[in-house]
């Protein structure tokens, strides 16, 4: 039996939106490669909407396909919308994480929440 | 497309002849060797022949031989065994700080025993130094366990070195002997060691069947009590079927050795030199020369090797990692850190241990598929990309 189910494979073998965004409007940093994995999102926000959302991973497949499939989720999202994404949804989209895996590697919400509150910082702060 | 195994620590594949040689025990001749009649006699046969068989492979005497049910058994009776026979002597413990965790954890047990271990380090090759063995032995020390070769980076330990010492203390020595037994010449006597471990599903015989061989002499504690079978070592019914095909993988071991290690000798090598050479930022892990015949490991830099491994899988490439993604309790592998490699480095383990059935043609195929795998993680990797604007982080 594999380990991984096949949505968490098939986002492994072709994440989407892979990469950065020349000035970003909020980048979010988590994990160290110490636990293992590590996440840098990016996004661009437009009327209060995500208009892109990127990221570079370093980590095992499951990083890797959590990373996607939250870009994949967050992508047009309104803000508030993005950041009711958690690792539960995650793993429920991926149809499912190992246990092992759930909380180390399922980090791409907590990147994704850091990227919005530092951009919301960034607006507070009068840019 | 190409299918490549090269994980052969984890598994060997059955050779044809022991498969043969099993397959009476799997049908007509089921009796049970404790029993006094002709078909207990023929299992009795067969469990001894197998004694035999497995006793000339590292140069023992068969009745010193002792059949467990896996390499990890065979390192939990030495290590409590031993330890526990000898407690009225002393209750110190050395081992090295790469041991498999089949050695490992028997002893941080015997320590909520009242036991006392001390850790002897090894150099970035992961090498022990018989000298930090010596100064590590205290009056009360009653056992010392090194092991032969770490199948994790290959390197080849100096154990016949370490015995000199072991013998000139009079100090019980055991040595596991899982990745070379079968692999390189083993001999006991040679090795200077009282009891050494070594298992059958790394020479192509079956899985689920080990050996602790014990030197005449030596107090042992069982921790399976019941009958006498194993000479009252081991008390239980003999799994015959694994035992026979545990001694005629023995036989084939001892005979085949030297043409597979001509074999496999040139193949590793290969890996060794011509992977660093196409991918940058590449570490060898181990030794170079005092290293296993068919074991190439590496660290890549800045990516993870449970990645790497899924990449080559989907390849048709069979591998392993010691990353922490990989194992199950999430820690990067204790003999990558015992050696001095940072975490992040240790990350991006890789491990390619080579077999019988592995050609030129392989190596070829694993250095044009390789570099574009690495290639495609460190794209998506933040760590190369702080690299490539730093300039730091590169070993």
């Amino acid at each position: 039996m594999p380990v991984y189910s096949d949505k968490v494979m098939e986002h492994f073998m072709h994440p989407r939106n892979v990469g950065e965004i020349e000035n970003p409007d909020g980048v979010g940093e988590v994990g160290n490669p110490i636990c293992g994995d590590m996440m840098t999102f990016y996004i661009k926000v437009k009327d209060n909407r995500l208009a892109d959302v990127k990221y570079k991973t370093f980590g095992c497949g499951a990083a890797i396909a959590v990373s996607s499939m939250v870009s994949e989720m967050a992508m047009g999202k309104t803000l508030d919308e993005a950041l009711k994404i958690t690792p539960r949804t995650v793993a429920d989209e991926l149809e499912g994480l190992p246990q092992n895996k759930f909380h180390c590697s399922n980090l791409g919400a907590q990147a994704l929440h850091k990227a919005i509150q530092n951009y919301l910082g960034k607006k507070k702060g009068g840019k | 497309m190409r299918k490549v195994y090269l994980d052969n620590t984890a598994a060997t594949p059955l050779l044809p002849e022991v498969r043969e040689a099993m397959l009476p025990y799997l049908g007509e001749v089921f009796g049970n060797p404790s029993s006094l009649h002709d078909w207990g006699d023929k299992a009795r046969e067969a469990v001894e022949s197998a004694r035999i068989q497995v006793a000339q492979l590292i140069g023992a005497n068969p009745e010193e031989i002792i059949f467990t049910g896996s390499g990890t058994e065979s390192n939990n009776l030495a290590i409590k065994g031993l330890a526990l026979a000898q407690q009225g002597k002393g209750k110190h413990i050395v081992v090295s700080a790469i041991e498999h965790f089949s050695v490992l954890h028997p002893v941080q047990t015997l320590g909520k025993w009242g036991f006392e271990m001390t850790l002897v380090p090894v150099d970035k090759y992961g090498v022990v130094d018989p000298e930090a063995v010596r100064k590590s032995l205290r009056k009360d020390t009653v056992l010392v366990s090194i092991m032969q070769a770490s199948g994790e980076v290959g390197s080849i330990e100096p154990i016949a070195e370490i015995g000199k010492i072991t013998r000139e203390r009079d100090i019980t020595f055991h040595t596991d002997a899982v990745a070379t037994a079968g692999t390189i010449p083993v001999d006991v006597n040679e090795l200077g060691v009282d009891s050494l471990s070594l298992a059958g599903n790394q020479f192509y015989g079956p899985k689920g069947v080990g050996a602790l061989w014990v030197r005449k002499g030596v107090r042992l504690m069982p921790f399976l009590e019941g009958g006498v079978q194993e000479g009252g070592r081991r008390a239980g019914t003999e799994n015959i079927p694994a035992i026979v095909g545990l001694g005629k993988a023995a036989e084939l071991a001892r005979v085949n050795m030297p043409a597979r290690m001509k074999q496999l000798i040139p193949l590793r090598d290969r890996l060794l030199t011509e992977l660093p050479a196409k991918i940058d930022h590449v570490v060898v892990t181990g030794h170079l020369k005092q290293r296993l015949p068919g074991h190439a490991s590496f660290c890549i830099e800045f990516i993870e090797g449970e990645a790497m491994l899924m990449l080559l899988n989907s390849q048709g490439v069979a591998v392993s990692s010691g990353s922490a993604c990989t194992s199950r309790a999430l820690k990067a592998s204790h003999v990558l850190i015992a050696m001095g490699i940072p975490h992040a480095l240790a990350q991006g383990s890789i491990l390619f241990t080579l077999g019988r059935d592995n050609s030129a043609q392989d190596i070829d195929y694993v250095l044009e598929v390789m570099p574009p795998i690495v290639e495609r993680l460190r794209q998506m990797s933040p760590l190369y990309a702080k690299f490539l604007k730093t300039g730091k982080g590169g070993k």
